[in-house]
C-alpha cells in the first residue's frame, strides 16, 4: 500500500506516493531524479547518502521516507546557486578532495555541518572524528582533510562578511 | 526489507493504542539499529510506529542529583547538552563517542535501552550508574531490565520513556572501539557514589551488558588502578566472534576497566 508523502527538498514542495517502506535515499534518487545522494555500503557505514534534514547531517539509506512527512531536506544538488558552487564544494574541487568522486557529495554535506558545529577552528583529531561517518576508498582522507579546512576557512569567513551567503 | 505499513500518533497514550490494535507492530525511534536490521532481512514487522511525533519524550532535567532523560533525546543532544556535560559528564561523552555523526542525530537513549544491543553504550551506562528505565508499564531499575543479548524487562507493548541516572562522585566511560563498526569490542562505565563503586561492561560479555562485581568489591575497598592488580575476567562469561576471542575481550575488559578507574580518578578533583 502506497502513502502520499509531501517534504521540501531543496527549497520546493515534493509530493509522491511511495510505499511506506521506502527509504529517504531512494525516494531522493528513485522518485526526485536527485542521484546525487549515492548509495555506497547499504549498511549505515559509508556515508556517501548524507544529506541534511532539518538541519542535522543523516544517512538517508538508513532514514524512513515517512518519517521525513513535512521536513526540510537539502541534498548535494541543493547548495550551490547557480553556476557558483557552495564554498565546501568550491574547496573539494581547488584541494583536490575527490579521486573517483563517488563518497564526495556525502564528504562535503557531512563537512558543511562540521563547519556549523565548530567553525573554522578544529584541529586534525577532532576533524578525523568527525569524520567517523564517511568512507573514501580513493585519497587517503589527507586532501579530504585539506579540503574541509579550507571550506571552513571560506565558509566562516564568508559569514563574516555577509551572513546570507555560505549557510543553506 | 519487507514491506510494512506506516503509523504514527501525537501523544505516548494514542501510540499505545496503535501498538495494542495493530498485528505485529513495532516501534521505531531514531531508526539506527532497527532500519539496518530491517534491511538485512533480521527483523521484520507488519506495521512500524514512528514515535517522531513525541515530544513529550524529548527533556533533559537534571533535579535532586538525577539526570533524566527522555527516550526520544537523541544522541547528539544528549552529548551537546549542558545539564548533562555538567553533571555527568562521562554520560555526556558516551553519547557523544556513540556511532558516527549522522548516526548521533537520528539515534535515540531509548531506542538504544530498549534494544540492548550487547555492544551498546547506554547499558554499561544504565548498571554502573544504576539508572531507573522508565517504561509505560513502571519503572524497573537497569539490574532487572538488562536481562541479555537484544532482551529486556520491557512488557510487551510497552515502551521505554526515559531514564533516570543517579548523579556519581567520579565516572569515566572507557570504551575499545571495533574498528569498522565502532561498536564496543568492550566498553567500561565505571561510577562511584561515595565510597561504592559500580562497573558497568558492555560488548565483551556472552549474555549482553553486564556488572562486573569482583571488580566492583575490589574498586569500593580501594578506588584506585591497582586494586585491579591481580584481578581477571572470566573468559568463559565473554562473547566470542571473529573479532575477537574469548581471551582477547577478557583482557581488553581488564585494560579498559584500569583505563576508565584512572580517568574518573583523575577527574575526581573537579566534581
Amino acid at each position: 500500500m502506497t502513502n502520499t508523502l509531501t517534504m521540501t527538498v531543496n527549497g520546493a514542495s515534493v509530493t509522491r506516493d511511495v510505499p511506506a517502506n521506502t527509504l529517504l535515499v531512494h525516494f531522493l534518487r528513485d522518485s526526485l531524479r536527485l542521484t546525487g545522494t549515492h548509495v555506497g555500503c547499504d549498511t549505515t557505514q559509508c556515508g556517501a547518502c548524507t544529506v541534511h534534514l532539518d538541519g542535522s547531517a543523516v544517512k538517508s539509506c538508513t532514514t524512513l521516507a515517512m518519517t521525513c512527512e513535512g521536513s526540510d531536506v537539502t541534498t548535494i544538488e541543493g547548495l550551490a546557486s547557480g553556476d557558483t558552487l557552495h564554498p565546501m564544494q568550491e574547496a573539494f574541487r581547488a584541494n583536490h578532495g575527490l579521486q573517483c568522486g563517488f563518497c564526495t557529495p556525502g564528504f562535503v554535506m557531512s563537512a558543511i555541518k562540521i563547519v556549523e558545529r565548530l567553525g573554522s577552528g578544529f584541529d586534525d583529531t577532532a576533524l578525523r572524528e568527525e569524520l567517523e561517518g564517511n568512507i573514501c576508498r580513493c585519497t587517503g582522507y589527507h586532501n579530504i582533510m585539506k579540503s574541509i579546512r579550507a571550506g571552513a576557512e571560506a565558509m566562516t569567513s564568508k559569514q563574516k562578511t555577509s551572513p546570507d551567503n555560505g549557510a543553506e | 526489507m519487507y514491506s510494512f505499513e506506516y503509523h504514527r500518533a501525537e501523544t505516548v497514550e494514542e501510540t499505545l493504542k496503535l501498538g495494542s490494535v495493530l498485528e505485529d507492530a513495532r516501534f521505531l525511534a531514531g531508526g539506527q539499529s532497527l532500519i539496518p536490521m530491517m534491511k538485512l532481512r533480521f527483523a521484520k514487522a507488519d506495521n512500524i510506529i514512528d514515535l517522531r511525533d513525541l515530544d513529550e519524550l524529548r527533556g533533559i532535567e537534571v533535579a535532586h542529583d538525577i539526570v533524566s532523560i527522555g527516550a526520544m533525546a537523541r544522541h547528539a543532544e544528549v552529548a551537546a547538552s549542558p545539564k548533562v556535560q555538567s553533571a555527568i559528564p562521562a554520560l555526556a561523552g558516551l553519547a557523544g563517542g556513540i556511532g558516527d555523526p549522522m548516526v548521533r542525530a537520528r539515534g535515540t537513549m531509548g531506542g538504544s535501552i530498549a534494544n540492548a544491543d550487547p555492544a551498546a553504550c547506554y547499558p554499561a551506562a544504565c548498571l554502573a550508574l544504576g539508572a531507573t528505565i522508565n517504561t509505560t508499564g513502571g519503572d524497573i531499575e537497569a539490574d532487572d531490565f538488562f536481562q541479555g543479548v537484544f532482551e529486556t524487562a520491557l512488557g510487551e507493548g510497552a515502551l521505554v520513556t526515559g531514564a533516570e541516572f543517579p548523579v556519581p562522585d567520579a565516572a569515566a566511560y572507557k570504551k575499545f572501539r571495533h574498528p569498522a563498526s565502532r561498536f564496543a569490542l568492550a566498553g567500561i562505565f565505571v561510577a562511584r557514589f561515595g565510597d561504592l563503586v559500580r562497573v558497568g561492561v558492555t560488548g565483551a560479555g556472552r549474555q549482553g551488558a553486564y556488572r562486573w562485581i569482583e571488580a566492583e568489591d575490589a574498586l569500593t575497598e580501594n578506588f584506585a588502578v591497582n586494586a585491579l592488580d591481580g584481578l581477571h575476567a572470566d573468559p568463559s562469561q565473554m562473547n566470542s566472534d571473529i573479532h575477537g576471542d574469548e581471551p582477547y575481550r577478557a583482557h581488553l575488559v581488564e585494560v579498559m576497566t584500569r583505563r576508565a578507574v584512572l580517568n574518573a580518578s583523575a577527574h575526581c578533583g573537579d566534581e
